[in-house]
């Protein structure tokens, strides 16, 4: 039981809206004071994952790319497409999103084509902000909803459409573990069983998609919008 | 041949550089905390594997204390305003988006076309190629709207610090969780659940199962953690051994399952806690556009697997 200490941190820590990362600091602490290790070794089993899972974090590596391309009005230009396109509108985009994200992680390149940094915060995002205010200007929640629901399509298109790739790593998890118990399944029956789920989750996220829009649409907005809520700390 | 160490040594120049313009910035009062987190950064990428363990526990340590403790100040990079990104956006046109194309067509070429080359590791060929495609759109950058020198890093500051200390949390949990493997944390959850749980009847070990997967994930904040844990102790011995579910279905839903945990946790955050923070959103606004999805998707794989494990 004791051994389940970090866990105990990591959910009052969360609940109680500690800093992360110092909640998972101290879940680490605790994990290594419960399984009987001395501080080194527990400060070395962190550093050594921390070190391995340095590829973690090269996605940042697109933001001086990004950057600068928001220098020199990418988001501006996303803006004025969605607007003249006369059919664009909010739903209709974040649907066709999340369509393409899952037909392209089934084909295993979620890594490749989509992502927070790439796509949603440059191109999406403002795109579906754009395509929202054509029915009136945005009140801060609606603006925030609509971003909201900009990083939930990327997010349920790659996880609801990789695992229908065969090479997928964690298609090769599964396999791999079931193989450790002596059991032998082919990729391609996972990926196939992996279907039915990834449809409804299409269906259901379309369905919120198409209900968020009409929300917006019909909640009347004050005459002038304003810029969306600075993020507290 | 061009390997992870490599994009590492790229990763490490970037925000050796985002440090030192942070430091230079006279406007941010807390400029220095900001310097030293970024520096610390870069020297994990530049150096981590020249270090000791304990050194790399020690720096990851320090990160945590300049990030957790707020000695990270607001910032506001030089950069172009509002009317002269219209005007610009106006005077570049849909180029623009060729540039921001830049990155996934290399990734994507790369990553398909040039596989046996042997240019680059072939086990991580899409971050390298991801890489590479950074280098190849900045330099396109370069070329065509001729910025100052230093604005990719000025740019790339912005965005750094917008971002703030989040930007640690992806590679932190990802090391929480090796912690917790090596502490038997997954272990002790399997011997709980198959304890205190009822799974008398099919349904009930589905359920039990696909529940399980979803709760410890969003503890995690990873299913492929959660995944040998739960399975191990619900999903092989009770729905495929004692009730004769095929394995195979079993399997891929409770990864699924799993993957409904995902949506509604802050642990998982590179998918909800770093855009919240990219989109200038309340931490957990993420979690709340999914969570009405994840619980209706859970029941739906709850349901898949009980009619098809069974069946087939």
């Amino acid at each position: 039981m004791i051994a389940l200490l970090g866990i105990a941190v990591v959910v009052v820590g969360f609940l109680v809206r500690i800093n992360p990362l110092l909640v998972i600091a101290a879940a680490v602490l605790a994990t290594g004071w419960a399984a009987g290790f001395d501080l080194v070794h527990t400060l070395s089993v962190f550093g050594h994952a921390f070190n391995e899972n340095r590829y973690v974090s090269i996605v940042f590596l697109v933001l001086p790319v990004i950057g600068l391309l928001e220098r020199e009005g990418l988001q501006e230009r996303a803006r004025s497409l969605i607007a003249s396109l006369r059919g664009a509108t909010v739903g209709r985009l974040l649907l066709i999103y999340m369509l393409f994200r899952q037909a392209v992680s089934a084909i295993g390149l979620a890594g490749a084509v989509g992502g927070h940094a790439q796509v949603v915060r440059p191109l999406l995002a403002p795109m579906a902000e754009a395509a929202a205010e054509k029915d009136g200007p945005l009140t801060p929640e609606k603006r925030n909803t609509v971003r909201a629901f900009s990083a939930s399509v990327d997010n349920i298109g790659a996880f609801f459409g990789e695992d229908v790739f065969l090479a997928m790593s964690s298609v090769l998890l599964i396999k791999g573990f079931l193989e450790q118990n002596h059991i032998i399944v082919q990729p391609l029956s996972i990926s196939l069983w992996s279907i039915p789920t990834a449809i409804a989750a299409a269906l259901i996220h379309g369905a919120r998609l198409w209900r968020m829009e009409r929300k917006l649409r019909n909640q009347p907005s004050p005459p002038s919008g304003g810029e969306a809520r600075v993020r507290g700390r | 041949m061009i390997t992870l160490n490599h994009i590492y040594i790229l990763m490490g120049a970037l925000f050796a550089g985002v440090a030192m313009l942070s430091a230079l910035d006279r406007a941010n009062r807390k400029r220095f905390g900001n310097a030293i987190f970024w520096a610390l950064f870069a020297l994990s990428f530049l150096a981590g594997s020249h270090l000791s363990d304990f050194e790399n526990g020690v720096l990851v340590l320090a990160l945590v204390i300049v990030g957790g403790f707020n000695f990270l100040g607001r910032t506001a990079p030089a950069t172009t305003t509002p009317d002269q990104r219209r005007e610009r956006a106006q005077h570049y046109g849909n180029g623009l988006f060729a540039v921001a194309l830049v990155i996934p067509f290399v990734a994507l070429a790369g990553t398909l076309l040039l596989k046996g080359s042997g240019l680059v590791d072939s086990n991580q060929v899409t971050l390298i190629w991801l890489g590479i495609g950074v280098i190849i759109a900045l330099a396109v950058s370069y070329a065509w709207f001729q910025p100052p020198a230093l604005a990719p890093f000025q740019e790339a500051r912005r965005l750094s610090d917008t971002i703030g200390w989040a930007m640690l949390l992806p590679q932190l949990l990802a090391s929480l969780g090796a912690v917790f493997a090596a502490g038997g944390v997954g272990r002790e959850v399997g011997v709980i659940a198959t304890h205190y749980l009822p799974l008398g009847t099919p349904f009930a070990a589905v359920a039990a199962y696909c529940i399980g997967m979803a709760l410890f994930t969003i503890i995690m904040g990873n299913a492929f953690a959660a995944f040998p844990v739960m399975t191990a102790a619900i999903g092989l011995p009770l729905v495929v051994g004692q009730f004769h579910g095929d394995v195979t279905v079993m399997a891929a839903l409770g990864m699924l399952a799993g993957y409904c945990g995902t949506l509604a946790t802050p642990m998982a955050a590179n998918f909800n806690i770093v855009p919240a923070a990219l989109l200038e959103l309340p931490d957990y606004a993420v979690i709340r556009a999914q969570i009405p999805t994840a619980i209706p998707l859970l029941v739906v794989n709850i349901l898949l697997m009980y009619f098809l494990a069974f069946r087939f």
